[in-house]
């Protein structure tokens, strides 16, 4: 039996970056939003004790923050002639659970794609000829562009207090920064964190190479920092303990650390913890959402009426949220019709790992998420694609995202992964080794996708989400040649040994890779090809919107969490400054 | 800020001027407001409600030395509340701390400072209490032990140590001072946590706001001594302080940071200004600095090796901390005060700064009392309160081992 609530104005379903943006600024504008989290509030103080909170084992190993299968899980298959089975244990990527979602676990990489990026089809084309896209591709422009999402990703970057250097300052490029990048308005708010010895050498050797090092932009903020809300942070102590956990020095930016003490202030916010959404309400001729349907632990249900539901889940709920809910035409792969559940795309990982002589510290334990130094020389199109054979680039980096103790063992290629001879090499090699890592672009294609599992439902008979994936011989070419990039800086470094670490295929749900899952409500200019438009509504129920890496028609060669929060202050400008004077659709097709 | 002072002390002086009236109209708008706007001031909320439950309702236990009092209902309720109450009755209460059956109210109830609030004022109070939603809560009035639950022994205790008056304005001085002063030796009853009390448990007029030990906390010395005193803040560290609950120098902590969220943050800036202006002006007064503890005994090399390990990184290992965030303990008052429970007591149990509009982070700092020893505890405490300048007597750990079993008991 349901049970009707009194309605809000605005529903957010999920309490990470997203949805604790969306929520406090539109109770700011005096709105009545309720946001509805399937997992627990999480809070710095009580939860993330700087006495407790590094603990590796039970936050690293066992992994407490992030969603347990038995709560949701998804179906996987590598090719559409697969049968897919359920992923029981997470590995490859880790969805997260719980106030803060991804956000409060991340490693704090943020970054701004590209110019390139967001008009890669047209680009290409125009650069290289329709001919050269690979085969099968549904690679489309995303319907915004750089420019127009400049001042968001400015104001992403001030409510985290991101520190970096600028490399384009209002067209003018600046020493030190990444030349690559598109203008900015303004510098990073805080400078950029300090650098290990590794990164010194990174940075001699790839200028040595005629490339452009400059240190990657951080969420791990180098200095105290107050931002727009009021909300302070403190400098990272490069404790080495930012992705799988949640940060107790008030360094990383998170909703714990930049908007929940704001928004928990906000008369008109009120969050439902551990509550599920099961699916998004319509009216009988499915045009408008009525609100949400969802499920406490008593396993209660309630229905929660708004006259605006925003999907602020991590993105594969979100996806599954609009097939269980009817809104938009799901993706059909044999007829290559559909929009959700289209263009799922991922991120690739290569590199090379040096070792090096005795008598090298490296230490690898004063570290951050997102210390690093990094090269974008051969990310989007900085570099001729011509005579490469490929489509899309990676940014390479430098880094240490921490020397723990338990995960963290390098040695020597040869080495028994066990017994005194184990100890031993990690012993001789713990301080020697470094590596450098180029995460790449996956482009978006007519095999890769997302859609409901025709056998496995989850507790509450709905069906899972499967996934249909695996990385195409675009991505593996692309990724194998930039481990080979990775290899000649690595040796120029002064390693004595390197190993080339190419991409895995076909793709596993084992080891971890990276949880930059993309796309399958993708946004664009055509309802043909995309489930939103250009400012995250839905074409087809104009009163949700879809926030997330969900949105992206292809994943470039970064972490997506720049762009993520660049695309929620887009949206919410639209919604603050359109929407909400005269609700409907925001384009007219 | 002298300017915006002067537009609020205008504006109230004609309702000041007012002739005495035995009852508010509780339609009066202007009354009301102004009565909310000094009950913010007089921070009766903090006391009057349990944790949680219906503001204004009461309920909550006030430890004292000679047991618990349990505050009343101040909502217009006729049975449970103070519905049968008149302006005259409420007055009373406040000038004199006599109810109107006549019995005595405990100096818990600050009337020994309120009874320097002007009738006026407590009309407002009243008006405004008027407006609250009438709540049947009947509180039990009468937990303290015998003797002390004899009412009319306060009759032999007020004529010891108190007198009924009002506040007499010091022509010396300015406007702004002698608002400070009123608010602060009135409603606002600082002198009543941060006076050192006597036997009785009466403030000790003597050393009036040098400090004191409530509820296993150090109210630290709020004169303007140097060491332990505001004497090396600015009138403006004392605003922000009170009006976010942080500033470059501190962090508001356990029952301060209740007075800051109930209280002081919802206060005008011009009467935080007043009353910052009176604690700097009134005068410093305090013990003389111990000489510190030698860097080569024992505790304070044992609590530099705790201090490293535990403390450093946030508190930094020049005690500099982190602005707003992570308090200096270098040149920090309350690290310096000759009572050491507060310094103890968040390194034992932990602390959470207020969180007000103007500063919603509210950092926290964890217990450590699961891994530190009675004698780490004390060594690291006598190793902040005597370097960087800082100079406190040493801290022995039979001191850490008394308020770990006190905090234990009452965890919060």
């Amino acid at each position: 039996m349901t049970q009707r609530l009194p309605a809000k104005d605005v529903v957010v379903v999920g309490l990470g970056w997203t949805g604790s943006i969306l929520s406090y600024e539109l109770a700011r504008s005096g709105l009545e939003v309720v946001a509805i989290e399937r997992g627990p509030w999480r809070d710095t103080a009580a939860d993330f004790n700087i006495t407790t909170a590094p603990d590796e084992l039970r936050y690293g190993i066992r992994l407490e923050m992030f969603l347990r299968p038995a709560q949701e899980t998804v179906t996987m298959r590598n090719t559409p002639e697969q049968r897919a089975l359920p992923i029981r244990r997470f590995g490859s990527f880790l969805p997260p659970n719980g106030v803060g979602g991804a956000g409060m676990h991340w490693n704090g990489q943020t970054w701004r794609f590209l110019p390139t990026d967001f008009v890669i089809r047209s680009h290409y084309a125009q650069r290289y000829g329709a001919g050269f896209l690979p085969e099968g591709n549904q690679i489309q422009d995303w319907g915004v562009t750089y420019d127009e999402l400049e001042p968001f990703y400015d104001a992403f970057e001030y409510c985290a207090g991101i520190s970096g250097e600028a490399g384009n300052l209002q067209g003018k490029i600046q020493p030190g920064g990444n030349p690559f990048e598109g203008p900015r308005s303004r510098p990073y708010p805080t400078p950029p964190q300090l650098q290990g010895y590794a990164q010194q050498l990174f940075a001699q050797a790839s200028a040595g190479k005629g490339l452009h090092p400059f240190p990657r932009p951080s969420a791990n903020i180098s200095t105290a920092y107050t931002n727009p809300y009021g909300v302070r942070m403190a400098p990272c102590t490069y404790c080495g303990f930012c992705e799988r956990f949640g940060c107790a020095n008030y360094s990383k930016a998170s909703p714990q650390t930049c908007v929940l003490p704001a928004l928990v202030r906000q008369p008109g916010f009120e969050a439902r913890t551990e509550c599920e959404v099961l699916k998004v309400n319509l009216t009988p001729d499915g045009k408008h959402a009525t609100g949400v349907t969802y499920i406490d632990t008593q396993g209660q249900q309630w229905e929660q009426p708004a006259d605006l539901v925003l999907l602020c889940a991590f993105s594969f709920f979100n996806v599954r949220l609009l097939l269980l809910s009817g809104i938009g035409k799901p993706y059909d792969h044999a007829a290559g019709e559909g929009v959700v559940g289209r263009n799922y795309a991922y991120q690739t990982g290569s590199g090379s790992t040096g070792y090096f002589g005795e008598g090298t510290h490296f230490n690898p334990f004063a570290a951050s998420g997102s210390l690093g130094v990094a090269v974008d020389d051969y990310n989007s199109d900085n570099f001729d694609h011509g005579s490469v054979g490929f489509v899309g680039g990676a940014s390479i980096t430098c880094a240490y995202t921490n020397g723990r103790p338990i995960a963290y063992r390098p040695t020597l290629p040869g080495t028994p992964n066990w017994g005194s001879a184990w100890k031993r090499g990690v012993k001789t090699m713990y301080n020697r080794a470094m590596g450098v890592g180029a995460q790449g672009s996956v482009m978006s294609y007519r095999d890769n996708y997302l859609d409901l599992d025709p056998t496995y439902k989850d507790d509450y008979g709905r069906p899972l989400l499967r996934m249909t994936f695996n990385y195409q011989p675009n991505e593996q070419k692309m990724a194998n040649w930039m481990a080979d990039r990775c290899d000649e800086i690595v040796k120029a470094m002064g390693a004595q040994q390197t190993r080339i670490g190419h991409l895995g295929v076909p793709w596993s749900v084992v080891p971890y890779q990276t949880t930059h899952n993309t796309g399958g409500a993708v946004m664009g200019t055509d309802p043909k090809t995309s489930a939103l438009n250009r400012y995250l509504q839905s074409w087809d129920v104009s009163n949700v919107f879809v926030m997330g890496a969900s949105a992206f028609p292809q994943n470039a060669g970064y972490n997506p969490t720049g762009t993520v929060g660049a695309l929620t202050y887009w949206s919410l400008n639209a919604i603050r400054e359109q929407y909400l004077k005269a609700p409907g659709p925001l384009v007219q097709i | 800020m002298r300017r915006l002072f002067l537009v609020l002390a205008a504006a109230l002086l004609p309702i000041a001027a007012l002739p005495f009236t035995a009852g508010a109209a509780p339609d009066d708008y202007t009354q009301v407001e102004r009565g909310r706007y000094l009950a913010i001031g007089g921070d009766c909320v903090a006391c009057h409600t349990i944790p949680g439950g219906t503001q204004w309702a009461g309920g909550r236990g006030i430890q004292t030395p000679f047991g618990d009092i349990v505050t009343p209902n101040l909502t217009p309720d006729e049975e449970t509340g103070i519905g049968h109450w008149s302006a005259d009755d409420f007055y009373r209460a406040m000038h004199t701390g006599v109810m109107p059956s006549g019995a005595h109210l405990y100096p818990a109830f600050p009337y020994t400072y309120y009874t320097k609030v002007t009738r006026a004022d407590s009309d407002a109070i009243y008006a405004f209490l008027r407006t609250l939603p009438a709540v049947h809560n009947a509180v039990d009035r009468d937990t303290l032990p015998f003797p002390f639950k004899v009412r009319a022994l306060m009759l032999g205790w007020n004529e010891m140590f108190f007198r009924a008056g009002t506040f007499e304005a010091d022509p010396q001085r300015s406007a702004e001072y002698n608002r400070g002063a009123y608010l602060v030796e009135g409603l606002g009853h600082c002198g009543a946590c941060h006076t050192p009390m006597n036997w009785a448990g009466a403030n000790d007029a003597a050393r009036y706001l040098q400090g004191n030990v409530l509820q296993a906390w150090t109210d630290p010395n709020i004169t303007d001594e140097q060491r332990i005193g505001l004497g090396s803040w600015s009138v403006d560290d004392i605003v922000e302080y009170l009006k976010t609950g942080r500033n470059a120098r501190a962090q508001a902590s356990g029952p301060m940071a209740e007075v800051v969220v109930y209280s002081t943050s919802g206060m005008s800036d011009a009467d935080l200004h007043a009353i910052a202006t009176y604690l700097k002006q009134r005068g410093a007064a305090g013990p003389a600095a111990p000489s510190p503890r030698p860097a080569d005994d024992a505790q304070m090399q044992s609590g530099a090796v705790v201090y490293t390990d535990n403390c450093s990184a946030c508190h930094k290992r020049d005690g500099t901390g982190v602005e707003a965030m992570f308090p200096p303990l270098r040149g920090d008052q309350v690290v310096q005060q000759t009572d050491p429970t507060t310094v103890l007591r968040i390194v034992l149990q932990g602390a959470q700064g207020a969180a007000t509009d103007a500063a919603p982070t509210a950092p926290a700092m964890p217990a450590f009392s699961w891994r530190l020893s009675d004698q780490q505890v004390a060594d690291v405490v006598t190793y902040i309160r005597n370097s960087w300048g800082n100079t406190a007597q040493a801290v022995p750990a039979s001191d850490a081992a008394r308020l770990r079993k006190r905090v234990a008991d009452t965890a919060e």
